[in-house]
């Protein structure tokens, strides 16, 4: 008997601990989370060569590769706005139009036979080139790469060719609504003439020539306006001593200034873009936001991510989810890094609910005095935010690039690692506050790109509005070749 | 001097072959895969770089799926996978369930007065769609402002990445999660599969119509897109647009969508892959112990009607108030078809970067274009589908001179063996772009996932390489011949047509000579 009962009592034991090892939480509270182990991301060791190029080295062993971008400061927005489109221009043919040794077209066989890359890019604020390889290749290829840093020689054919594929891009633009509605909306929040809004027109692409594309060279490619990141399978020691011989006698050269530049926001109102072919209306109402500076980025970051970021912010849950109106719907105050972001609300919806939809959105910015941001919405920001952010820096290569970031718009190193700290101190009071400072909904420009046939109410019903014309100014004479049966 | 130059070609030789090899050895140390007893496959890949993981659900069932009248029923499922559960998303699960049943109960009598053909009588339509809209508003009450419930845990446990895709082979979900939310994550990804609840599915409907207007209605490549692949396809369900036709859009119901969903989404046609920092004893139980609770069921019929072979030239040509763009498709045969390899290496050859012989001719030197390539997999891969050619005519050229352009280089590739230095470029590239692929946790998972889930081994993923390798010349010349031939072809292009008349209360915009759009 004493004996049955124990075997009982051990089977029961069994029977529980058993259960212990399967058991299975009943709602997701119950699922317990240990902590997150101690994770010290690997950090990029900083080189500054004495002509003043900063060099990044992150070693990365997992796979036999090895890629590396040098970053220049100086962009389109130093560029005269009569040569708008330029830097897209400079980045393609820097590539294309090869070296004093080589053309475009022997250096696109020779990567290619070793399935490596070398490329170059212009952008607002910089141009970039790049290489990427095996490792085997790296004495290859990174040949070709300084060769191409130093000795473009930006051939005339090539440029012809880049000229054309912008004339194609300019005579697509209106085709597409929501590209549309991005730029007109840019050129609302910036002023048209901002670098940050202006787009190229075939009169500034056709007075683009080699000239100001080997000019543009000289002036900015120097040593001490570089930045570059090396990420991948190398020794950091070796890759050092490579970088310095192939860069220490480069010497300096004049610095890029930081240009100054007016941002203007359209007067507040109404702005009109007609497309006929449409069925559905791209909303956007555009206002001023800051700069990563500003002391208020923090609570603005937590702001936009209970305002108008992922699916449980109060804009998709209530326009998208609660009243249907919308696929793509979102918005916040927009930061930059060395320029002001720009504030934006989106929506896009059906004709047929336009004037509904912009009507959502006031109600939303009202909503944020007559309801403000809650403590628990407060928490699941800052939570949403916190929780992921070690996937800011779970690579080698994001670590690069968050640094490479920061030398570049001259922010702390330790930039990233402040944020988490200032995010958690983050209040309700001063999300509040934001909001109070930045979301004023009789300063915004409201943008629609639509079938007024076919809206809900006209749009003139909600204020005065201003339609603009995005007809695209004509080419000059002779630039296009007359085709039978376009008009 | 010679021999030296032949051991050094030799041990290159060597050396890359050992490459891939290692690979694939490093991988099977790193790979579990298990499948559960209720057909579940799970893949676990052990990649210790950071206290992170990311994991992709493969569900072998797309909008090829879809009953004949209900297009995009696949697609419209998952988006309700983000609606929650009976325990995530709902104040009070048993009386939302009966007043979800009473929504479907008054939507069935509203359907069947609006589709009458004879007979319908409009008031009697009024009050039926009145008493719909009043039960959707009862059954709103459980779940607002809980609707979101799902995604807002996922987002604040700090899960990163999180979205889903639909498409005609198949429906994918996926995010990333910090270590420690491991097993939150097999909780959540497993109840989501185990207990759906179709709860706001007809204002989600609208979204869904929303994203139809978005991609297709106002776009002009969609409406391009779409009329192409609806002539190109006639028997095969290929015919059809994932995002489904209006029509159905606003007619199929959330009963409707949960039948998908007991159909498809059963174990057997399923894969789990989770990569990251994870070592696969401890993870594999924790994720048998919560998808076990998925319960066996048949693996559905993918029995699918193929097309006929193709008889003459189909043409599909839009008039639109935007710049002219030219498309072509030859049929061929699916991903598992022993020519795969050859396409891809086709694919590579017209239109991989500069070297390409698409760029080289329509960009570089006749600069007609501003973009032109040839690749498989339209409108999917999983069936037969089209190898399509485009090209983007700049200004001043016309649809007719790109496709001649593209044709002179489709003939080249027919009569003109390719050089040695082209079929090896394609077989270095193939090497290159299998190792470039293997770096991130998300793109692991993708690719194990989707490798599993077609051939049944994850493995496929290096093999594809060896694939590519043995690619010949004439292989080449034998499957363009094959394929490219113009009974063989649907055409699609747009063509610029001005907008009739000036816009209402709108300047009339100045003239273009390119017939610049407005």
């Amino acid at each position: 008997m004493k004996r049955l009962l124990f075997t009982i009592g051990a089977l029961l034991a069994f029977v529980l601990s058993n259960q212990q090892l399967f058991a299975q939480a009943a709602s997701w509270q119950d699922v317990k989370i240990p902590k997150l182990p101690e994770f010290k991301p690997v950090q990029p060791k900083r080189i500054e060569l004495p002509n003043g190029m900063v060099v990044f080295l992150q070693e990365d062993h997992e796979l036999p590769l090895i890629d590396g971008i040098a970053r220049i400061r100086g962009g389109a927005r130093d560029v005269d706005a009569a040569k708008t489109g330029m830097i897209d221009v400079y980045g393609e043919v820097w590539r294309t139009g090869g070296t004093k040794t080589q053309t475009g077209d022997q250096l696109d066989d020779f990567l290619e036979q070793r399935a490596a890359r070398v490329e170059t890019g212009g952008g607002i604020d910089s141009t970039t080139i790049s290489w990427s390889c095996l490792k085997g290749d790296l004495d290859d290829v990174f040949k070709a790469f300084t060769d191409l840093l130093r000795n473009p020689e930006f051939r005339a054919e090539k440029i012809d060719i880049a000229k054309k594929g912008l004339y194609d891009g300019i005579s697509r633009r209106n085709d597409d609504p929501g590209q549309i509605a991005s730029r007109e909306a840019a050129k609302l929040a910036y002023g048209p003439n901002n670098p940050y809004a202006r787009v190229p027109e075939y009169s500034t692409v056709a007075s683009i020539n080699r000239d100001d594309l080997v000019k543009w060279h000289s002036n900015t490619v120097h040593p001490n306006n570089i930045i570059l990141g090396v990420v991948g399978d190398f020794d950091s020691a070796a890759m050092e001593a490579r970088l310095r011989e192939a860069f220490s006698s480069w010497p300096r050269g004049p610095a890029v200034k930081q240009p100054d530049l007016e941002f203007t926001l359209a007067p507040p109102g109404y702005y009109l873009v007609e497309k006929t072919d449409v069925n559905q209306s791209n909303i956007q109402m555009v206002g001023r936001g800051v700069t990563r500076k500003n002391p208020d980025y923090y609570a603005i970051s937590v702001f936009n991510e209970a305002f108008g970021g992922g699916f449980s912010s109060r804009l998709f849950s209530d326009l998208r989810t609660t009243k249907g109106l919308a696929y793509a719907v979102g918005g916040g105050i927009g930061t930059g890094w060395d320029h002001p972001g720009m504030l934006r609300l989106i929506i896009s919806t059906k004709s047929q609910s336009t004037i509904e939809s912009i009507q959502g959105l006031d109600q939303e910015i009202a909503d944020l005095s007559a309801k403000p941001i809650t403590d628990d919405e407060l928490k699941r920001a800052k939570d949403a935010i916190l929780n992921s952010f070690i996937f800011r820096f779970d690579s080698p290569s994001k670590v690069l690039q968050e640094k490479m970031a920061y030398e570049f718009y001259g922010y702390p190193l330790d930039f990233l690692e402040q944020y988490q700290k200032k995010i958690e101190t983050v209040t309700t009071q001063q999300v509040a506050a934001v909001a109070a400072k930045y979301m004023h909904r009789n300063q915004l420009a409201v943008l629609v790109v639509g079938n007024t046939a076919e809206f809900d109410k006209p749009l003139s019903s909600l204020g005065s509005v201003k339609s603009l014309d995005i007809a695209i100014p004509p080419a000059p004479k002779g630039l296009i070749p007359e085709e039978e049966g376009q008009q | 001097m010679k021999s030296r130059l032949s051991i050094c070609v030799v041990a290159i030789f060597v050396l890359s072959a050992l490459t891939a090899a290692q690979d694939l050895a490093s991988f099977e140390k790193r790979i579990t895969v298990k499948k559960l007893p209720n057909g579940l496959t799970v893949i676990i890949c052990e990649r210790p770089e950071a206290p992170v993981f990311s994991f992709f659900t493969h569900v072998d069932a797309g909008s090829v799926q879809d009953p004949m009248d209900k297009t995009g029923l696949a697609h419209m499922f998952e988006h309700m996978a983000f609606k929650g559960t009976d325990k995530i998303g709902t104040r009070d699960y048993p009386d939302e369930k009966i007043a979800l049943e009473k929504v479907e109960v008054a939507y069935t009598a509203y359907i069947a007065e609006r589709d009458k053909r004879i007979g319908r009588d409009e008031a009697k339509l009024k009050q039926l769609e009145q008493a719909w809209k009043d039960a959707i508003a009862a059954a709103d009450k459980f779940s607002d402002p809980y609707a979101n419930e799902f995604g807002r845990i996922v987002e604040s446990e700090g899960g990163e990445g999180m979205n889903a895709f639909t498409n005609l082979d198949e429906t994918g979900y996926h995010y990333s999660f910090p270590i420690n939310r491991l097993e939150l994550w097999a909780y959540l990804e497993s109840e989501r599969f185990l207990h759906p609840v179709m709860r706001q599915f007809y204002k989600e409907r609208n979204v869904v119509i929303e994203e139809r207007r978005l991609r297709v209605d106002s776009n002009p490549i969609g409406r391009l897109l779409e009329q192409f692949t609806t002539a190109a396809f006639s028997a095969s369900p290929y015919h059809r647009p994932t995002i489904g036709w209006m029509w159905d859009l606003n007619t199929f119901s959330a009963t409707d969508a949960q039948n998908f969903f007991d159909r498809y989404y059963v174990p057997s046609n399923m894969v789990i892959t989770v990569v990251g920092d994870l070592k696969a004893s401890e993870a594999m139980p924790i994720i048998e112990k919560y998808f076990s609770r998925l319960p066996a069921r048949p693996k559905p019929d993918d029995a699918v009607t193929t097309d006929p072979p193709q008889k003459s030239e189909r043409r599909v040509v839009l008039q639109e108030q935007a710049q002219p763009v030219y498309l072509e498709g030859y049929h061929r045969p699916d991903y598992l078809s022993p020519d795969d390899a050859v396409y891809d290496a086709i694919t590579d050859l017209m239109s991989n970067g500069r070297t390409s012989r698409l760029y080289r001719a329509l960009v570089r030197d006749k600069q007609i274009a501003s973009d032109s390539a040839g690749f498989s997999g339209l409108p999917g891969n999983k069936y037969p589908h089209l190898f399509a050619f485009y090209a983007f005519p700049i200004p001043g050229h016309k649809p007719q001179e790109v496709a001649d352009a593209i044709h002179i280089e489709i003939d080249r590739l027919k009569k003109e063996d390719i050089s040695d230095d082209e079929l090896k470029m394609i077989k270095t590239r193939s090497k290159a772009n299998l190792i470039r692929a293997l770096g991130t946790n998300e793109g692991l998972a993708f690719a194990l996932g989707l490798n599993q889930a077609r051939y049944d081994d994850w493995r496929e993923l290096f093999r594809g390489v060896d694939r590519i390798d043995k690619v010949t010349k004439a292989d080449i010349r034998r499957v363009a011949n094959k394929t490219f031939v113009s009974d063989n072809r649907t055409v699609g292009i747009i063509e610029f047509a001005p907008r009739q008349g000036p816009p209402p209360g709108a300047q009339p915009p100045a003239a273009s000579p390119l017939g610049g759009a407005q």
